[in-house]
């Protein structure tokens, strides 16, 4: 058991993989934050009046809010003077295909393991269709499949390109599922977000192919404020992935981002995530602070929203996926992996709010904490007073790799009709010694035992990821455990 | 040169000798039984041949094919064609057996210089080694050992061991749990897996196993020790009296 316990520690040691710096001429605004920076920021990116309004009422907002510190983690008081808001590649290629990507960002994904090529390769061999939106440092540098996208009326472009190119859809979404008001970090996001990715699909159209973001964080100090908006139409359908990594840092960087999804009657959206951002080094020092807001409404009756994410970076996380179930027989889910290692803290789950009736949701969150981090699961299921025979199962699962490390659930319930039923379960249990040395005897060193282990315990959240990237989110898995030990 | 040669050995869990200077030789080509009443070390013997570390080895030595086994990792030992059928299988959930054997299949391969199986050749040889031991489809595909009934998973065990191919193999109760068919299946794919170049140890309750699998030698391991060695007539003897005449006959020489 001492050596068992000595590899889980390396493990928790790993170094961080993906550490490196991309040098890119950048065009910044100087640090700080106020109402010039907020007009600024509005007028580089060529913004309607009434869109530099709206940042500025944000901005107005968020002057007189607090910084919450309800969530289970700890972190040194942020200076929001000390951010750089604005940073944009001066070179934006439009580019028609992937061979004239930038070499310097297909390096950075080949380093990830997650290149183009990769994906081009997926392409001829599976038939697989997998549309690239790289949002690289706040501004989207290339797009690819417009084409098949456009003959279907599907609109997947930066959010900047939203804004310039659709504005009647930017201003009737824009904050309709997370209001300006919303959050301390949404409302900053509000006020000062950079660019994300915006995606409308029309009605009755199934999207043929998964749609992709990857964000990468890169120039020094700057906060990464995206916006996504994604809007299916009536009976449409997306399947939406949004993957990240970050270089190694020093300095403590802020991400606040704001993901709103619209799914209306009888459409679904499904939104996956694999996030991999820096989590710090081992002494908990550095990594990205990601506070994140994600919401979608099924606004329509037997629309569908479906969360899946799986979070290995950071150190600290932030982040509740939600859905509200407006229309009648709507559907949300949630399923989740959060891996916390070192000093990384999570806190992360969801909220479902059941307004309709025959509304039924699922949570599923598998936690994995080791070294001397921290993993909270904290879920709402809020039952409205019309929300007729709404149908709520909740399951939290808890996997410990080291005894120093803890895990925490806090599921609110707050029933308004009593026909609806709500069930939750949770679990906490060790990874098991007898597991990993039965793999140990089957010629498996302990860090491959693990990463089995660890993965086979995700199976239910990793199965619900688009399969072109179930495996990669495995990869992610074993890589960010591979370490750990051995 | 014997394939196991275990001398002396004396081994501890939880501040309690268990093994007090155990002795074994294996030649490749044999079959050895080991009996002995419940409690007398046996599975505690296959654990430190195994590497288990909640065991501590206090003395003795080890060799497996020429080299110091104590001094291997569990999954070296492993590779280097140690195979242990459990007395008690763990179940690993949501990992499933296709996955796992492709993992455990290839990292011997690697140890023995050799490349990954392809896919395809991997799941024919899976296929072949399935039939063998009769596991279903359906067993094979799900994960590994979850759910599985006690006598599914000892034929698990069984067929992990045709997949690995080991040079030496202990069977720890593996026909404990098992029906009169399954017993015969298992016992079969023992004997089809049985070369001049590979040889067992296997702990059992009863002699009926050992009318299938018939042992070159019989030993009695009581109070860590081996107390009695013979050939397969003792095994009958001891299902016909029981080990009370050896324990008195050990106390008599004590
Ligand atoms: N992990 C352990 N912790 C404490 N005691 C142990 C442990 N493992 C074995 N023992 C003790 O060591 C002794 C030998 O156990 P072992 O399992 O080797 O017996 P066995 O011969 O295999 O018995 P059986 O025929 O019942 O399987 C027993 O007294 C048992 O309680
Ligand atoms: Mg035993």
């Amino acid at each position: 058991m001492a050596e068992e316990n000595a590899l889980l520690k390396e493990f928790t040691e790993k170094e961080y993989e993906y550490g490196w710096s991309i040098d890119i001429e950048a065009d910044q605004l100087p640090k700080g934050l106020n109402e010039d920076i907020v007009r600024a920021i509005s007028a580089k990116k060529n913004e309607p009046e009434w869109l530099t309004e709206w940042r500025l009422k944000a901005f107005r907002y968020w002057l007189t809010m607090e910084e919450p510190t309800w969530a289970h983690v700890k972190y040194p008081k942020i200076d929001f003077q000390d951010i750089i808001y604005y940073s944009a590649p001066k070179k934006k290629p439009e580019i028609g295909s992937l061979d004239e990507v930038d070499e310097e960002l297909l390096a950075t994904f080949e380093k990830l393991g997650i290149s183009l090529e990769e994906q081009k390769r997926l392409l001829n061999v599976a038939g697989s269709n997998v549309a690239v939106d790289a949002v690289f440092d706040s501004v989207s540098v290339k797009t690819t499949f417009q084409e098949t996208l456009r003959e279907k009326g599907i609109i997947f472009c930066s959010f900047s390109e939203a804004v310039q190119n659709h504005p009647e859809l930017v201003k009737k979404y824009l904050g309709s599922v997370v209001p300006y008001t919303d959050n301390y970090y949404a409302t900053l996001n509000s006020a000062v977000f950079s660019d994300g990715s915006f995606c409308y699909i029309p009605k009755g159209v199934r999207c043929p192919m998964e749609l992709s973001t990857y964000f990468r964080i890169n120039a020094m100090n700057t906060g990464q404020f995206e916006r996504t908006l994604v809007i299916a139409d009536e009976d449409s359908y997306v399947s939406y992935l949004e993957g990240c990594t970050a270089p190694q840092r020093d300095e403590n960087q802020l991400h606040a981002a704001v993901v709103e999804l619209v799914a209306l009657k009888g459409s679904e959206i499904k939104y996956s995530t694999v996030q991999n951002w820096f989590p710090g080094d081992k002494n908990g020092k550095g990594g990205i602070y990601n506070f994140v807001t994600k919401r979608g409404i099924c606004a329509g009756d037997y629309a569908k929203i479906s969360w899946t994410q799986v979070e290995t970076g950071s150190a600290i996380t932030w982040k509740y996926p939600s859905c509200i179930l407006k229309g009648d027989n709507t559907i949300g889910e949630f399923y989740s992996v959060a891996v916390t290692n070192n000093y990384q803290q999570a806190d992360t789950g969801t909220k479902m709010l059941h307004l309709g009736k025959n509304t039924k949701s699922t949570v599923i969150s598998k936690g994995i904490s080791a070294g001397k981090s921290n993993n909270s699961y904290r879920g709402l299921v809020r039952i409205g007073k019309n929300a007729t025979n709404a149908r709520n199962f909740s399951q939290c699962d808890s996997l410990l790799l080291s005894d120093t490390c803890g895990a925490h659930t806090f599921p609110y319930i707050e029933c308004g009709n009593k026909t609806a039923k709500v069930e939750h379960e949770a679990t906490t249990s060790k990874v098991g010694e007898d597991q990993i040395f039965y793999c140990n005897q089957r010629g498996l060193d302990t860090e491959q035992a693990i990463g089995l282990i660890v993965n086979g315990y995700c199976k239910e959240v990793l199965n619900k990821l688009p399969m072109e990237f179930a495996v990669e989110a495995q990869k992610l898995l074993s890589v960010s455990l591979e370490g750990s030990v051995g | 040169m014997s394939l196991l040669s275990i001398k002396n050995l004396k081994a501890r869990v939880e501040e309690k000798d268990i093994l007090k200077g155990f002795n074994l030789e294996v030649n490749p080509g044999e079959v050895h039984a080991i009996m002995g009443p419940n409690g007398s070390g046996k599975s505690t013997l296959a654990s430190v041949l195994a590497g288990n570390e909640n065991y501590e080895v206090t003395d003795g030595e080890v060799t497996f094919d020429g080299k110091d086994l104590l001094d291997m990792d569990p999954e070296v030992r492993a590779r280097e064609g140690l195979f242990l059928a459990f007395q008690y299988p763990v179940e690993i959930p949501g990992v499933s057996n296709v996955n796992f054997m492709k993992s455990a299949v290839a990292e011997v391969r690697k140890h023995r210089g050799l490349e990954p199986l392809e896919a395809k050749d991997f799941l024919k040889f899976m296929k072949e080694k399935q039939q063998l031991v009769e596991l279903s489809g359906n067993l094979a595909g799900r994960s590994v050992n979850e759910g599985f009934s006690g006598g599914e998973k000892k034929r698990n065990e069984i067929f992990q061991m045709a997949m690995l191919e080991p040079k030496l193999a202990i069977l720890d109760e593996t026909d404990s749990g098992l029906d009169i068919d399954a017993l015969r299946i298992v016992a079969n794919g023992v004997n089809k897996l049985k070369s001049k170049d590979n040889a067992f140890v296997v702990i059992t309750h009863y002699q009926r196993l050992l009318d299938y699998i018939v042992p070159d030698f019989v030993h009695v391991l009581y109070n860590g020790r081996i107390v009695r060695s013979g050939t397969k007539e003792l095994a009958l003897e001891l299902e016909e009296k029981g080990y009370d005449w050896i324990k008195d006959e050990v106390a008599a020489e004590a």
